[in-house]
């Protein structure tokens, strides 16, 4: 399956996951901000993309859970350095510079783009 | 049992499809406000989408409640689509077909129909009531305990009620709940 064939079917799950259109859909799309995804809507996300792709993607995996809450991660309003880490490590398909460039709480959403789950999903297929 | 809107389950098939059945009754006092007579029109009961989305909700709850043993506290988290083609009217019943298409520990989506018997278009002395599909109905439900937020509820289940529990024994439905 190519990059572009990954994204086609990406951006139909998200039309119809999240009642946006079509155009609203370019790579650098965040999901929580641009595209108005609220947590339930990463579940149904995920559904969809096991169902469509056959993979099965385990809680968190898409995306770590819990780092915003977790002192260890997050002190002041900005993500530690262990945090960062623990993003990179646990979220290959995620493009960090924004966050490592202004590690502000509010900023971790940002990572999560439309680029970020065509990543994913390549890396899934590829391990397959 | 106010807010019960399905009167027996007739099929589980545990992490599989649950059958259910409404009957609509003009006794149902939202028939009386849905819709009240205007100066213009007599009163006119239908049961509304709301509710027929509700009975959905609840016979697909109890699926994917029981495929845990009742032990996850299931919340509808998600109407992922809804499509009703025609208004319930008092006399008919209602048929809910639910059947679970995922389910992981943090909660499952479900799909379903909605078939409706109409004495009045589809009874003859020779054949039963004919079921006509007026809509289909999926869900997302979500295990509340697994919530991504961390966000701690109380232990009881608060979720499965009393109520669902003597539906379950009245459709003869074993369970441990």
């Amino acid at each position: 399956m190519t990059r572009d064939e990954i994204l086609n079917t990406i951006s139909e799950i998200l039309v119809d996951a999240l009642a946006v259109d079509d155009d609203e859909i370019t790579p650098s799309a965040t999901l929580i901000g641009d595209l108005g995804a609220e947590s339930i809507d990463i579940l149904d996300i995920t559904f969809k993309l096991e169902q469509e792709f056959g993979f099965k993607i385990a809680q968190g995996e898409l995306f770590p859970e819990g780092i915003t809450q977790d002192p260890e991660y997050v002190q002041d309003g900005l993500v530690t350095a262990k945090g960062l880490e623990m993003l990179k490590e646990r979220g290959p398909h995620f493009d960090m510079a924004t966050l490592e460039a202004d590690p502000s709480v509010e900023n971790v959403r940002k990572i999560f783009t439309v680029e970020a789950l065509v990543n994913f999903c390549e890396q899934k297929l590829q391990a397959a | 049992m106010r807010w019960m809107w399905i009167d027996r389950v007739l099929e589980l098939v545990p992490k599989e499809r649950l059958v259910a059945i409404k009957h609509v009754s003009m006794a149902e006092d939202h028939l009386h406000d849905h819709f009240a007579a205007t100066d213009v029109r007599d009163q006119l009961p239908l049961m509304p989408m709301s509710l027929v989305v509700e009975g959905m909700a609840q016979s697909a709850g109890i699926l994917v409640g029981h495929a845990n043993d009742f032990k996850e506290k299931v919340v509808l988290a998600k109407v992922a689509k809804a499509q009703l083609r025609k208004d319930p009217t008092p006399g008919c019943t209602l048929r809910y077909t639910a059947t679970i298409d995922r389910f992981t520990e943090n909660g499952a989506s479900t799909s379903g129909v909605i078939d409706l018997f109409d004495p009045t278009t589809s009874y003859s002395d020779d054949a039963p009531a004919q079921a006509e599909r007026i809509g289909e109905i999926d869900l997302i439900f979500s295990h509340l305990d697994r919530n991504s937020a961390g966000t701690q509820y109380p232990k009881e289940n608060f979720v499965f009620s009393d109520s669902f529990r003597t539906i379950l024994r009245t459709s003869g439905i074993e369970s441990a709940f």
